[in-house]
């Protein structure tokens, strides 16, 4: 992982978005109809930036390209569920992608000082907790559409669809708070505002449900879960190699 | 150069590239879904700006709707030719076929620019059409001589700019071989075209018109739109853009000098 620096910090410039909505929602005054203040919303956008960093997903397009070039056959053999192979590369690129994310949090933090604070110890471990548990929760909707190579073979479109959502729906350009009542009322019972918006809250210290947000983050873990196993073992029986 | 001969083999990539991505059919449905949804989103995104605020950076709902129109015409253009094409330079870099393609009697940035073609982002391109003729008429924009030949100019340097821009990224594959996430880098940045300029500081302001000049983009062929752009800018536009597309391609040519193929 450590050969490939250079790919990981770009990896970790190309998620900056938060950071350019943070000029516009500051640079607009915007943030006062929300009651959020400056600063606060600032140390908002940074977590979700540390957040997204340490969550992001594309075990599809690994899944995808190994399923095309019939790489997942000798996978199969191995007593071992193919998926904690990409489990453990996600892993490790996240460790290696932590300093990064660090210098530019530095960065951010000379352009804006008055935004620096130290989150309680509690408050940081919970954090921790709630951001494994947004990155669990999108590795398994990935892997239930990385298995749908078995029957389309592109599965990665229908990932390119449903990371629109994610990306609209889960506080990474906008805190969730501030989104109107009509979308609020629904929002919370999807898995979309617990992959950023709450364990971006819950770091940058702004009003959220602690133990609501986990549970709901528990919940969909386990919902997702079964359905992820179904539809491995659906897939396995319907795989034949390619090439073969 | 022989335009004919060009014309000619172009029709034939167009042949080939059509007909095996539309062995793809659902592939082409859950992209335009995929469109829509991404064009809903941002106009959502939009609205919650807008929700407490008649203004942003100058620019009203109504004509900031203009910015996600162009916004959406230049996405789906990326997505139709410049992304397909262009991700494969970095295969034919890595894989070393790129030797294949030098060797071919023809202009190397030319078949490796417009080989391919991804149908599905027409309907992106349309979807961006119609949102604008709409935009044409809630912001009451009479359509005269002028207006409609500053705006095709206008455009069509903003295409030259992002086709440079993605160009000069993928050529950089020669010295690093692998530039994938340069170009989620710049596709991040692309980003900040949903949005009028004047919306950012202007510490950001100077950097999105100068180092990465995608102020150029999307911002001065909305002010067109609305007739509020003025002279010196649009001919500044065309001033970057054929700067922009002479260095993408010297830049090009240059860097061919340091191609030593793979494994040799």
């Amino acid at each position: 992982m450590l050969e490939y620096r250079v790919e990981i910090a770009l990896w970790a410039i190309s998620g900056i978005i938060p950071f350019f909505m943070l000029n516009i929602w500051t640079n607009n005054n915007l943030n006062e109809s929300i009651n959020i203040s400056d600063v606060m919303l600032s140390r908002y956008f940074l977590c979700a930036f540390f957040v997204r960093q340490f969550s992001v997903v594309w075990v599809v397009f690994s899944f995808e390209e190994d399923s095309l070039m019939g790489k997942v056959s000798p996978y199969l053999i191995q007593p071992l569920n193919p998926f904690f192979r990409y489990f453990a590369q996600h892993l490790a690129e996240q460790i290696t992608r932590f300093p990064f994310a660090l210098i530019i949090a530095f960065f951010f933090f000379i352009f804006n000082p008055e935004s620096i604070w130290i989150p309680n110890l509690g408050i940081l471990l919970l954090a921790i907790v709630s951001t494994f548990l947004s990155f669990l929760i999108q590795f398994l909707i990935q892997s239930i559409v990385a298995c749908l190579c078995f029957w389309t073979e592109k599965a990665s479109s229908i990932e390119r669809l449903l990371f629109i959502p994610t990306l609209f729906l889960s506080g990474l350009l906008a805190p969730v708070v501030s989104f109107p009542e009509y979308v609020k009322s629904w929002l919370y019972l999807t898995p979309f505002p617990y992959l950023i918006d709450f364990p971006a809250n819950l770091l940058s210290g702004n009003e959220t449900n602690i133990s609501g947000g986990l549970s709901m983050q528990i919940l969909w873990i386990f919902l997702l879960f079964p359905l992820f196993k179904k539809i491995w073992s659906e897939g396995t029986k319907k795989y034949t190699a390619m090439g073969s | 150069m022989n335009l004919r001969k060009y014309i000619k083999v172009y029709k034939k990539f167009l042949h080939t590239s059509l007909a095996s991505e539309l062995e793809y059919k659902t592939n082409i449905i859950v992209d335009l879904i995929t469109a829509i949804l991404s064009l809903i989103g941002s106009i959502f995104l939009l609205s919650i700006f807008f929700q407490n605020n008649g203004y942003i950076g100058g620019w009203k709902f109504e004509q900031a709707l203009i910015i996600q129109g162009i916004y959406t015409i230049l996405n789906g253009i990326t997505n139709t030719w410049f992304n397909p094409n262009l991700t494969e330079i970095v295969k034919h870099i890595r894989e070393g076929t790129l030797d294949f393609v030098l060797l071919k009697p023809i202009d190397s940035q030319f078949f490796i620019s417009l080989k391919k073609i991804n149908p599905s982002g027409f309907l992106e391109i349309m979807l961006g059409f119609f949102l604008l003729l709409y935009c044409i008429r809630i912001n009451q924009i009479n359509l005269t001589l002028s207006f409609l030949s500053l705006s095709l100019i206008t455009i069509s340097c903003s295409i030259c700019i992002l086709y440079s821009l993605w160009f000069f990224i993928s050529t950089t594959t020669i010295w690093f071989v692998k530039t994938w996430n340069a170009t989620e880098v710049l596709r991040s940045f692309l980003y900040i075209g949903r949005f009028p300029l004047n919306s950012f500081s202007f510490s950001l302001r100077v950097f999105f018109s100068i180092i990465i000049p995608i102020a150029f983009i999307t911002t001065i062929p909305s002010e067109v739109f609305l007739g509020l752009s003025q002279m010196w800018k649009i001919l500044l536009e065309v001033i970057v853009a054929s700067v922009f597309l002479i260095t993408s391609r010297k830049f090009w040519l240059f860097a061919l000098k340091y191609y030593s193929s793979a494994s040799s």
